[in-house]
């Protein structure tokens, strides 16, 4: 036993060792979030928490429930594939309070030629003009129907 | 205590289960959101795309993104020719206001819709040092803001220059495919106001999503296919010249 016959010192380093082992375990678990790891190297709670964020845009469905008559002005013309979202903006909190948020008046003369407006990088197909010349900054709604916009005038 | 073999092989079932149950942790805060069921990622149809810039203006309304920074941004391209290796590319704010007319006319013309790619192989989240970005199990690549320690290492990694440091947060920030939309059946805000579809949101793992027809029989490419960073927005129509 002439090996070990200072082996007391060897316990006494590995009771050491031991406690900092304890020690770091029990640190660990306060400082790693309880959800880390779970699905791989980060935090699973934080899913949850970014799915938890607030809409601002209600999306179409929501608008037609209401706005049924729209819709039937709409689904017969060419912007049936527009959403009302593209033109009146984000509207989740008129859907909320429908009575106190109301939807921003919108400018035709502004709003058609974001997308109207004649450019050489545009589709052929898409229709498009040039609305200084077209229409001289008129409003579009004084001849069109921004719903459905055939030329037959009214500013729906 | 005696456990016949009949027993046995009624229990070994259901411990599986059992087991199954504890791997799969606790369940998401959407109740009618399962992870596993969906597998994200985006169309462009850049033949259809107008330059509008409503997807651009959208995203910073829904996203409360700060000026001058983009989740989404459309670029127009014009390439002379035959100099596809030197296109001009311009993007005044986004997109957000329009176009001024090109400097030069001619060439060839087009707009490049652009966001994060969700790559099932980032590399941005590869070099987060604090594991706070990381692709989501159903393969949106998210930040964790309360874990961002805002070293933009994510910043330069990414390929396709996605990402950018919240001045107000200062923390990494990118598109998250609208994931608290998603989530709730809705689609991304980018999506919905897209006049013309030129984007579509697709989900990968339903086989009912109108995406696996088009990409069965349409040319599809993705940006840097290079770089094998499995990105999962495809577009059609895409010239040999966008970067």
């Amino acid at each position: 036993m002439k090996t070990f016959k200072d082996s007391g010192h060897l316990f006494r380093l590995a009771a050491v060792f031991l406690v900092g082992l304890v020690g770091f375990l029990v640190l660990r678990s306060f400082l790693v979030p309880h959800s880390f790891g779970r699905y791989g190297h980060y935090r699973a709670d934080a899913i949850p928490e970014i799915a938890a964020t607030p809409i601002s845009y209600a999306g179409h469905q929501v608008c037609e429930t209401c706005h049924s008559d729209i819709l039937e002005v709409k689904s017969k013309g060419v912007h049936k594939g527009v959403a009302c979202e593209s033109c009146h903006g984000p509207q989740a909190k008129h859907a909320d309070d429908p009575a106190s948020v109301q939807p921003a008046k919108l400018d035709t003369a502004v709003l058609c030629v974001r997308c109207h407006q004649a450019s050489i990088a545009k589709p052929k197909s898409f229709p498009q003009v040039d609305a200084a010349e077209h229409s001289g900054g008129a409003a579009c709604n004084t001849c069109h129907q921004p719903h459905s916009p055939a030329l037959t005038g009214g500013s729906q | 205590m005696n456990i016949t073999r009949r027993q046995l092989l009624v229990l070994l079932p259901a411990a599986a289960i059992a087991w199954e149950h504890v791997l799969a942790g606790t369940p998401e805060a959407s109740p009618n959101y399962n992870m596993s069921e969906h597998w994200w990622g985006m169309l462009m149809d850049i033949t259809k795309c107008i330059g509008c810039g409503s997807c651009a203006r959208a995203c910073q309304m829904e996203n409360h993104v700060p000026d001058g920074y983009y989740r989404t941004w459309v670029e127009r391209y014009q390439v002379a020719d035959w100099e596809s290796e030197t296109p001009t590319v311009d993007s005044p704010d986004g997109g957000k206001n329009g176009y001024p007319p090109p400097k030069k006319l001619g060439g060839k013309n087009f707009f490049v819709p652009k966001m994060c790619n969700h790559c099932a192989d980032s590399p941005c989240t590869q070099v987060c040092p604090v594991g706070a970005t990381f692709v989501s199990p159903d393969g949106v690549v998210l930040v964790d803001q309360k874990y961002c320690v805002g070293c933009r290492y994510c910043v330069q990694a990414c390929p396709y220059g996605c990402r950018f440091l919240n001045p107000q947060t200062q923390t990494a920030n990118k598109c998250t495919l609208c994931y608290h939309r998603i989530t709730k059946g809705l689609t991304t805000a980018c999506c919905e106001v897209c006049p013309t579809g030129t984007r579509q949101l697709a989900d990968l793992k339903n086989p009912n999503d109108p995406i696996h027809e088009f990409l069965k029989t349409h040319s599809v490419q993705v940006l840097k296919p290079h770089l094998a960073t499995k990105s999962k927005c495809f577009y059609y129509g895409l010239d040999g010249s966008v970067r």
